[in-house]
C-alpha cells in the first residue's frame, strides 16, 4: 500500500465511512503496526484542528455579515464618544504620546524644514500623470463617439433637467471615503475643470464639487451634490494609516475605460520615484483612467491612492501613502465646520474573504470621475 | 427576560451554524457590551473586537457540547466580554477600574484560557496555510473547510481527474502538517 492510499484509508476510518470488514481489518493491521498507528493518532489531531480552525474562520466571517447587516438595518449603532468625554478619553490614551511628540517635533520641524526645500525633487518629467484625455481615445471612433455622446447628453437632459451641456475631457477614478458623499481622487484629473462629475459601476451619473485640492500630495476632496444620490450607512473597506510591507500583494480597480476594471499586484517598495516619502511604488498595470482609484492590501484596506506611472519601464505604478487622506480630511474640518460629520472608517469588513468576494462587495464604491 | 428554553433553543442553533440564532444573540447583547467598552477607554472599533471574541467563546463552548446553562447568556458574554477588556487594557498599559462592579459577573476565568489555547491554535494553523503558497492554499481550502468532493475540486482546479487532484492534495497536505507540527510541538513544549 503506498502512502497516498494508507492516508486515504485513515481519513475514511477516522470520518468512520469504512465497512466493518475493512475496519476490522485496518485495526489489525493498526494494532500490529505502530507506524499505522502513530499516523492514526496524529492524523485524528490534525482533522480536529482544521475542522476547528475552518468551524471559526466560517464563524467569524459570519459575525462580520452580521454586524454589517444590523448596522444597515439600523438594529445597533456605532457609539460615538461626544464632548467633554471624548477630550478626556483621547488625553488620557495619547498623554505621553503628546508630550513626547511635542518634544521631538519641536527641535526637527526647523532643520527638516531646511532639508526639505534644498533637496525636494523638482517636477520630473519622466513621471506622467495617468490623466486620461478622452478626446484622445475618441479619434478613432469619432462617429460613433459623437453619436453615443449626443444620445447621452439627451438622455441626462430628460433625466435631470440639466441646463448646461459640458463636455467632460480628463477622467479618472475616485472611492468614497464617507457614505454621506465624500470621495477621494488625485487633484490632477480635476485640475482647472469647472464642473466635475462622477459615475459608479451601474452607469449613474453624479455631479460633485471639489472642496479641497493639495496639488504637491495630489489629493483632491470630492462631494456629490445630486440630490439623486442617497447616503450609505457603511462602507465595506477601511483606510488604514500605515504603509503595508513591501512584497504584499495588493489590488486596484478603476476605470480606465467605461468599465470598471480590475488589475493585482505587488507592494514594491515603501517609498516612490526617487525616494519620494509621500508615496510608495507598486508593481500593477495601471493605465490612464487608473489614476485616483484605490489601492487595497489583501485585508481590502485602502492603503493609498493610485497616482503616477513610470514612463520608461512597463508595469511601474506610484501610490499615494493613505495615511495622506486623514491629513486632508482634518484640514478640510478645521476649515469648515459643514464638514465636521466626516468619518473615515478605519476597518474592513471584508477582511478575510476572497477576492471576488471582497471586489463584489467593494465594486459599488468606486467611481469614474470626470472633469471638463 | 427569556426564559430558559429559549435560551437553550438560541444556544442549540448557534452550535449548529444556524445565522439566524447568531443573529438574535447578537442584537440582543450588542449595545450593552458597547456601552461597557465605550465608558471604559474603548472606541467602538473595540468594542466590537471584544464583542466578536466573546461569540466566539461562547461559540466554542456551545459546539463543544458540554456547555450546561446555568446562568443567563447575557451574563456570560458580558462576563467574558468585561474579562478580555481588562485584559487588553492591563496590555496596553491604560489600565482604570472599570467602574465599581455591582453587576453580575460570572467566574470565567477557565473558558478564557481555553479559549486562549484555542486562538493560539487557530493562528497556527492560519499561519501555516498561508506559508503553503497556491495551489496547495486553496486545495486544501476547498477540500477541508468547504468540504468539497475530489471530483468537484478537479473539475475546478483544472485537473483531468480525480486522482490527479488527490495526488496534489496529498502533497500539499504533507506539507500543511509538516509546517503545523513544527509550530505546534514548538508552542506546546515552551508551556
Amino acid at each position: 500500500m503506498n502512502d497516498i492510499k494508507m492516508l486515504d484509508a485513515v481519513e475514511r476510518y477516522i470520518r468512520g465511512e469504512m465497512e466493518p470488514g475493512e475496519r476490522l481489518q485496518f485495526e489489525n493491521l493498526r494494532k500490529s503496526n505502530a507506524e499505522v498507528d502513530q499516523l492514526v493518532v496524529e492524523h485524528t489531531l490534525f482533522l480536529q484542528q482544521i475542522n476547528q480552525f475552518g468551524q471559526r474562520k466560517s464563524f467569524k466571517s459570519s459575525l462580520n455579515d452580521i454586524h454589517t447587516d444590523l448596522t444597515e438595518q439600523g438594529k445597533i449603532e456605532s457609539m460615538k464618544l461626544t464632548g467633554k468625554a471624548r477630550i478626556v478619553y483621547l488625553w488620557k490614551r495619547y498623554k505621553r504620546v503628546t508630550a513626547i511628540a511635542a518634544s521631538i517635533a519641536g527641535i526637527t520641524a526647523l532643520s527638516i524644514s531646511a532639508l526639505v526645500w534644498a533637496f525636494a525633487p523638482r517636477q520630473n518629467s519622466s513621471l506622467i500623470d495617468l490623466n486620461r484625455k478622452v478626446e484622445a481615445v475618441a479619434d478613432k471612433q469619432k462617429t460613433q463617439g459623437q453619436e453615443v455622446r449626443i444620445l447621452r447628453d439627451q438622455l441626462e437632459i430628460e433625466k435631470n433637467k440639466v441646463k448646461k451641456n459640458i463636455q467632460y475631457k480628463s477622467g479618472g477614478t475616485g472611492f468614497l471615503v464617507d457614505g454621506k458623499g465624500y470621495l477621494i481622487t488625485n487633484a490632477h484629473i480635476i485640475r482647472q475643470s469647472k464642473n466635475v462629475a462622477v459615475i459608479n459601476n451601474k452607469g449613474e451619473q453624479f455631479d460633485a464639487v471639489v472642496l479641497f485640492t493639495d496639488n504637491a500630495k495630489d489629493i483632491a476632496i470630492l462631494k456629490i451634490i445630486d440630490k439623486s444620490y442617497k447616503t450609505i450607512a457603511s462602507l465595506p473597506y477601511g483606510i488604514s494609516k500605515t504603509v503595508s510591507d513591501v512584497a504584499e500583494p495588493i489590488y486596484t480597480l478603476g476605470y480606465p475605460r467605461n468599465d470598471i476594471v480590475y488589475s493585482e499586484g505587488y507592494l514594491s517598495a515603501r517609498t516612490g520615484f526617487n525616494g519620494d516619502t509621500l508615496s510608495c511604488q507598486l508593481g500593477i498595470a495601471a493605465n490612464r483612467g487608473n489614476s485616483g482609484g484605490p489601492v487595497f492590501n489583501h485585508n481590502g484596506e485602502v492603503i493609498g491612492i493610485l497616482s503616477t506611472k513610470e514612463t520608461e519601464s512597463e508595469g511601474v505604478a506610484f501610490a499615494i501613502q493613505s495615511k495622506y487622506i486623514f491629513d486632508a480630511f482634518d484640514y478640510l474640518r478645521n476649515q469648515d465646520t459643514a464638514h465636521q460629520s466626516v468619518k473615515i472608517p478605519a476597518r474592513s469588513a471584508v477582511r478575510g474573504m476572497d477576492k471576488q468576494q471582497q471586489v463584489k462587495k467593494i465594486q459599488d464604491y468606486v467611481f469614474m470621475v470626470k472633469g471638463d | 427576560m427569556k426564559s430558559q428554553t429559549d435560551e437553550k433553543a438560541l444556544l442549540e442553533g448557534l452550535a449548529a451554524n444556524d445565522k439566524r440564532s447568531a443573529e438574535t444573540i447578537y442584537k440582543e447583547n450588542f449595545n450593552t457590551i458597547q456601552a461597557l467598552i465605550v465608558n471604559n477607554n474603548g472606541s467602538s472599533d473595540d468594542a466590537r473586537d471584544i464583542f466578536q471574541e466573546s461569540m466566539i467563546v461562547l461559540y466554542e463552548k456551545a459546539c463543544s457540547g458540554s456547555f450546561e446553562l446555568n446562568c443567563q447568556i447575557k451574563t456570560f458574554l458580558y462576563s467574558v466580554a468585561r474579562r478580555l477588556w481588562l485584559k487588553r487594557l492591563q496590555q496596553q498599559n491604560r489600565f482604570t477600574s472599570p467602574g465599581d462592579s455591582m453587576e453580575v459577573v460570572v467566574p470565567v476565568e477557565d473558558d478564557i484560557e481555553a479559549h486562549e489555547q484555542r486562538d493560539a491554535e487557530y493562528e497556527m494553523m492560519e499561519n501555516a496555510i498561508n506559508h503553503l503558497g497556491e495551489p496547495c492554499k486553496s486545495l486544501i481550502e476547498a477540500y477541508y473547510l468547504q468540504k468539497k468532493s475530489m471530483q468537484e475540486i478537479a473539475a475546478n482546479f483544472g485537473y483531468t481527474n480525480a486522482d490527479n487532484a488527490k495526488n496534489q492534495k496529498y502533497k500539499c497536505l504533507m506539507r500543511l502538517k509538516k509546517i503545523f507540527f513544527t509550530h505546534y510541538k514548538n508552542g506546546n513544549g515552551d508551556e
